[in-house]
C-alpha cells in the first residue's frame, strides 16, 4: 500500500481536517523550498476543503457525496519570470518537487515586462461571521433531515421535489516572501430546490448562509411547492418588450454577469468593459457594492493573494464608480490591490466575489402592483453574453413566469427567451424591494433585492 | 495500488455495503497562456486521491480523500457507508444495477509525442509565433494564445472483482485575435474559441494545427468585422461550419439524450429533457433522414474515448439517432434497465473527488456521402455560412436554443461573399434538425469537442468529443435582439 506523508506531523480532527495552524506552516515550508531553489519572490496558497452535498430528485436522495482535499498553489518569481505549480501531495518530498517544478517553469518563461511584484502585507480583519462550527460539523443526518423537510412540504402540496443541500468548510492560508501571513476559515451552506407539479408547473427556492442553522428547509420547500402549484398549465404569451418584476433569484444573474463582463480591472485595461468611472449606466435606485467583510454575504477576510478585502463601490446611484483589482492589474494602474485576486495563474483577472445590491423602499406587493401589464420572472436559466461590451445577454426564464395585469398576478405563462442588455435593465430599474436575500451567485455570496424593470426584451418562447 | 482499492472495498463490505467501487486517480495538467505577445501564465498542476461509491440498503453514498493511506481508506469507507445510510432515510426506490461482466485490462491513449516531455521553451516558442502573427495586422487590440495538456491515470476496482487501469492524454491549443472600437468587440479564433480544440492525442496534434500559418488571417478578419454590416434578421438558409455545428450537436443532441436528465436527476440544476422515454418507444422523428448520430467512445482522437467508463462498462458505439429517428440514450448501469437495455457505458467522473454521472462520450453527427462542405455552399443560391461559436444558450428541456458565431458570410449563387458581424440564430431543437437538407461528406469530417462541459452538483467538468462535417438548414430564424 502506498503510504505517503508524515501524518504524525499534522493535527487533524475526527473528520480528517487539518488544523489551521498547520495549514499556514505548510505554506511557510513551501516558501522555504522556493527560496532555497533561488526564487526572488514566492507565494504559497493553501486551500483545505471539506465539502459535502446531499442531492435529491423525485422526492428521494439519489446522490450523497463528501470530499476532503488540501492543495498548495506555489507561485515562484525569478527576476521578472513567473512560474506556478500546484499539487495536493503535501509532504516534504511533494513540496520540494513542487518548488522545483514552479522554479523550472519560471526560469523557462519569458520575462514579464510589467510584472508588478507580489503584494505587500495589508491589514486583515478577523471575520468571526465567516465561520460556523455548526456548518463545519454538519453530518449526513443533518442534511438528510433538511431534505426530508423539503420533501414533506412537496408531498403536502402534491408536487415532486428536486434539489441539493450542501455544507462546506474551507481553510485558506497565504504566505509570501514580502511578509504576508494570512489564514482564515470559512463555512458555507446552501439549500436549493425545484418543485414540479404533475400538470407541468415548476417552482424554485433557495437560500445560502454561513451557518447551516440559518437555513429554514421547510420554508424553502413550501415556497417552491407553492410556486409549482401556481404555474401549472401555463399559457403562451408573445415575445416582445415587456415590463418585468425580477425576483431575487433572477437579479443574482444580473450581478454575476456584470461582474464577469465589466467590474474587473483587467476587463477595463483590455477595453472590453462597459465600466468607466462617472459613466451613468443605471437608474438612481441602483447601487452595487462589493464588500467581502459584509456579514450578510458569505464573507472573506482576504483574497487568494493574501490581500485584505476592501469595500469597493461598483455602481452608486446609477453611476459607475470603481472596479476591483488584484496585485498585477493594480501595478499596471499604479495603485494598490483592492483584495480581489484569484489563484495564480489567472487569465481572467480580479473578480468581485461578495456583491450586494442596495435595498429600495418598495414592498414586494408594490413591485408587482406597479405593473399595469407585465411579467413576473422567478429566475433565469443558461445565460450567456452575446455582446459583452454592451452587456447583452441571452437566456431563458425558468421555474415560475407569470402574467401580471393591473397589478395582480393573472396566471402562469410559458417560458421565454430574452436577449437583453443588462446595462439597459439597470437604467430601466424603476423600483427596488426593501427586502433582500443572501443567495449564492456563480462565484460567491450575493445579497440582492427584487427589482422592477420598465422594459425587458423577450425574443422567443418554448413549449413549457 | 490494488492494496488501497482492496482495503477500501473490503472495509465498505464489512460495514454493510452490498456493492462498492473505488477509483484512484492521478491527474497532471500543464497550461500556457500568452496574451498580446507576453507569457501571462505557465502552470503545472497535479492532483491525486481516491473516491469510494457504496450501495447500502439500496441507497448510494460516496466519500473521497486525497490521502492515499490504509487508515484513510478505512475512514472514507466508514464515511461513505454512513452517508449511504442517511440517503436511505429518504429513499423511495432501491437502486438496482444492470449486470455486466467484470472489467479487466488496461487502456492508454495512443500518442506519438508525449506533451509532458516536450521542452517548455519549444511550446512557448510555437505559441508566441502564432500570437505574434495574430497581432500583426493594424487594428488588432489584443491577442490570446493558449495551450493545455492533461494526463489522467486511473485505476477502477469494484466488489464484483473488476480491476482496470487507464491512462488518458488530452491536448489542445488555439489562437485568437480581438479588435475593439467603441462599443464593438470582435473576435476571431483558430481552430476554435477558448484555446481549443482539444483531442485525445500527443503533442503531434498541436504541431499539426500549424497555428502560426492561420493566425495572421484571424487578425485581418477581426478588424474587418468591426466595419462589417450587422447580420440581418429574418428567415434564411444557414450552413454551419463544423466549428459551430459541434456546439449545436452538443447542446441540442447530446444533453437531451442523457437518460439521467430524462429521469429528473439533474432537474434542480441543468434541467430535464424533452426526449422522454415515450419518444423512444414511438420512434420520435428527431431530424431529417440525413441525421445519424452516435455516442462513440471508441472514436480515434475523441476526448470521450476510453477503454471502460467509470462504472467498468467497456467502451462502445451507441446509436442515438438513425436516419432522423430517435433510437437510443446515453445510459448508466442504474438507468439502462429502466428502458430494458444494458448500459451503453457513459458514466464518467471528473477526477477522484466526484461521482460518475452520465456524460457524453464522443457524440458524432456522421458524414453523408454526396457533397463536400464546399459543394454544399456551391449548391446554395441564397443564405449564410456561419463559423466559430461565440455564445450559446438553451432551455432547461433542451428545446429553445440560441447561438451566436464569430462571423457570417453571405452566400449568393453558390459563392461566399460579404462578411457580416454579430450573427445569431435561434430555433426549436427538433424543428431545426428536421430542416437539415444537406450534411457534408467525409472530406470535412473533423473531430472537435469541449474540455469543460458542465454538469452536476457539486459541479463537474467533462471532456467530450464531437465529430461532424458541416450541414445546411433551411428557414432558420437569424438576427435576434436589439443592437
Amino acid at each position: 500500500m502506498s503510504e505517503r506523508g508524515n501524518p504524525g506531523r499534522e493535527r487533524r480532527d475526527d473528520a480528517g481536517r487539518l488544523d489551521p495552524v498547520d495549514v499556514l506552516a505548510m505554506a511557510e515550508r513551501a516558501l522555504a523550498h522556493a527560496e532555497r531553489g533561488g526564487a526572488t519572490e514566492a507565494e504559497a496558497l493553501v486551500t483545505v476543503d471539506d465539502a459535502r452535498l446531499t442531492r435529491f430528485a423525485n422526492s428521494e436522495i439519489h446522490q450523497n457525496v463528501a470530499e476532503s482535499d488540501a492543495q498548495l498553489n506555489l507561485r515562484i518569481v525569478v527576476g521578472r519570470r513567473v512560474g506556478v505549480a500546484s499539487s495536493n501531495r503535501l509532504d516534504d518530498e511533494g513540496l520540494r518537487r513542487l518548488a522545483e517544478t514552479a522554479g523550472a517553469i519560471a526560469r523557462n518563461s519569458e520575462e514579464l515586462e510589467d510584472w508588478g511584484g507580489l503584494p505587500e502585507p495589508t491589514p486583515i480583519e478577523e471575520l468571526p461571521a465567516a465561520y460556523s462550527e455548526a456548518t463545519a460539523r454538519a453530518t449526513p443526518e443533518v442534511r438528510a433531515d433538511g431534505v426530508r423537510a423539503v420533501i414533506a412540504a412537496a408531498d403536502a402540496a402534491g408536487v415532486v421535489s428536486y434539489g441539493s443541500f450542501s455544507t462546506a468548510t474551507e481553510a485558506i492560508a497565504v504566505a509570501n516572501s514580502k511578509g504576508i501571513r494570512a489564514i482564515q476559515r470559512r463555512t458555507g451552506s446552501q439549500l436549493l430546490t425545484v418543485a414540479m407539479a404533475p400538470d407541468g408547473g415548476s417552482g424554485y427556492a433557495s437560500a445560502a448562509a454561513v451557518d447551516v442553522g440559518g437555513i429554514d428547509a421547510t420554508a424553502i420547500g413550501r415556497e417552491a411547492a407553492a410556486k409549482a402549484r401556481s404555474t401549472s398549465n401555463p399559457v403562451a404569451v408573445d415575445p416582445g418588450d415587456w415590463p418585468v418584476v425580477l425576483e431575487e433569484y433572477a437579479v443574482v444573474d444580473l450581478l454575476s454577469m456584470l461582474g464577469y463582463m465589466g467590474f474587473s480591472a483587467l476587463a477595463v485595461q483590455e477595453e472590453r468593459s462597459f465600466a468607466e468611472p462617472g459613466r451613468k449606466v443605471g437608474s438612481e435606485l441602483v447601487t452595487i457594492i462589493d464588500d467581502g467583510k459584509d456579514p450578510a454575504t458569505l464573507p472573506m477576510a482576504f483574497d487568494y493573494e493574501g490581500v485584505g478585502k476592501q469595500r469597493v463601490p461598483l455602481i452608486e446611484r446609477g453611476i459607475c464608480r470603481e472596479v476591483v483589482y488584484d496585485a498585477q492589474t493594480a501595478a499596471r494602474a499604479g495603485r494598490t490591490s483592492t483584495g480581489h485576486g484569484l489563484p495564480a495563474p489567472n487569465p481572467y483577472g480580479p473578480f468581485p466575489l461578495n456583491m450586494t445590491m442596495s435595498a429600495g423602499s418598495t414592498s414586494r406587493d408594490e413591485l408587482i402592483g406597479g405593473l399595469e401589464r407585465g411579467l413576473l420572472v422567478t429566475r433565469f436559466h443558461y445565460t450567456n453574453p452575446v455582446h459583452p461590451k454592451l452587456a447583452i445577454v441571452t437566456g431563458m426564464t425558468r421555474d415560475g413566469t407569470f402574467l401580471v395585469e393591473d397589478g395582480r398576478i393573472v396566471g402562469p405563462v410559458r417560458n421565454l427567451r430574452f436577449t437583453q442588455s443588462y446595462l439597459a435593465a439597470l437604467a430601466g430599474t424603476s423600483a427596488v424591494s426593501r427586502e433582500r436575500r443572501t443567495l449564492r451567485g456563480d462565484f460567491g455570496g450575493v445579497v440582492v433585492p427584487a427589482i422592477r424593470v420598465d422594459s425587458w426584451t423577450f425574443t422567443g418562447s418554448t413549449e413549457h | 495500488m490494488r492494496d488501497l482499492t482492496h482495503r477500501a472495498l473490503d472495509t465498505a463490505a464489512q460495514l454493510g455495503a452490498t456493492y462498492a467501487d473505488v477509483r484512484v486517480v492521478r491527474r497532471r495538467e500543464e497550461s500556457i497562456a500568452i496574451k498580446s505577445g507576453k507569457v501571462e501564465g505557465v502552470a503545472s498542476g497535479e492532483s491525486e486521491g481516491f473516491g469510494l461509491r457504496v450501495l447500502v440498503d439500496g441507497a448510494w453514498g460516496f466519500a473521497s480523500s486525497s490521502r492515499l493511506t490504509a487508515a484513510e481508506a478505512d475512514r472514507v469507507a466508514g464515511d461513505a457507508v454512513r452517508i449511504a445510510r442517511a440517503s436511505a432515510t429518504a429513499l423511495r426506490n432501491r437502486v438496482r444495477l444492470d449486470d455486466r461482466p467484470p472489467a479487466h485490462g488496461t487502456y492508454e491513449t495512443p500518442i506519438d509525442e508525449d506533451p509532458f516531455s516536450v521542452a517548455l521553451e519549444t511550446k512557448i516558442g510555437l505559441l508566441l509565433a502564432a500570437d505574434a502573427a495574430a497581432g500583426k495586422p493594424r487594428g488588432v487590440s489584443f491577442t490570446e494564445t493558449r495551450y493545455d495538456a492533461r494526463r489522467e491515470w486511473k485505476a477502477f476496482a469494484a466488489t464484483d472483482g473488476s480491476y482496470t487501469e487507464q491512462t488518458l492524454t488530452h491536448v489542445g491549443a488555439g489562437v485568437e485575435a480581438n479588435a475593439i472600437e467603441g462599443d464593438e468587440h470582435q473576435r476571431r479564433s483558430y481552430p476554435d474559441a477558448d484555446g481549443g480544440p482539444f483531442k485525445a492525442a500527443g503533442f503531434e496534434f498541436v504541431r499539426s494545427l500549424n497555428l502560426a500559418d492561420h493566425a495572421e488571417g484571424l487578425g485581418e478578419e477581426a478588424v474587418a468585422l468591426l466595419s462589417a454590416p450587422q447580420c440581418p434578421a429574418g428567415r434564411f438558409t444557414v450552413i454551419l461550419d463544423p466549428s459551430q455545428l459541434y456546439m449545436q450537436v452538443h447542446e441540442s443532441c447530446g444533453h437531451p439524450s442523457e437518460l439521467d436528465r430524462v429521469y429528473g436527476t439533474e432537474a434542480s440544476y441543468a434541467g430535464t429533457s424533452f426526449l422522454t422515454t415515450d419518444k423512444l418507444a414511438d420512434g420520435f422523428r428527431y431530424g431529417s433522414d440525413l441525421i445519424d448520430i452516435v455516442a462513440d467512445a471508441t472514436a480515434p482522437g475523441g476526448m470521450g474515448t476510453f477503454g471502460w467508463d467509470d462504472e467498468g462498462v467497456a467502451a462502445a458505439s451507441v446509436p442515438i439517432v438513425r436516419e432522423g429517428i430517435f433510437v437510443g440514450y446515453l445510459t448508466s448501469r442504474e438507468t439502462a434497465p429502466r428502458i430494458g437495455r444494458q448500459s451503453g457505458g457513459a458514466m464518467r467522473a471528473d477526477g477522484w473527488n466526484r461521482i460518475p454521472l452520465i456524460r457524453m462520450t464522443n457524440l458524432n453527427l456522421l458524414p453523408k456521402p454526396g457533397m463536400s462542405l464546399d459543394e454544399i455552399v456551391a449548391d446554395t443560391d441564397d443564405g449564410f455560412y456561419l463559423a466559430s461559436n461565440r455564445s450559446w444558450s438553451i432551455d432547461d428541456r433542451r428545446l429553445n436554443f440560441q447561438f451566436a458565431t464569430e462571423l457570417a458570410y453571405e452566400i449568393k449563387n453558390g459563392k461566399k461573399g460579404r462578411l457580416f458581424k454579430n450573427p445569431t440564430y435561434t430555433g426549436i431543437t427538433y424543428e431545426f434538425w428536421r430542416s437539415c437538407d444537406a450534411v457534408g461528406d467525409e472530406r470535412s469530417y473533423v473531430m472537435l469537442g469541449t474540455p469543460n462541459c458542465g454538469k452536476g452538483e457539486p459541479g463537474q467538468g467533462a471532456s467530450v468529443g464531437h465529430a461532424c462535417s458541416g450541414a445546411r438548414f433551411r428557414n432558420v430564424q437569424m438576427g435576434v435582439g436589439k443592437w
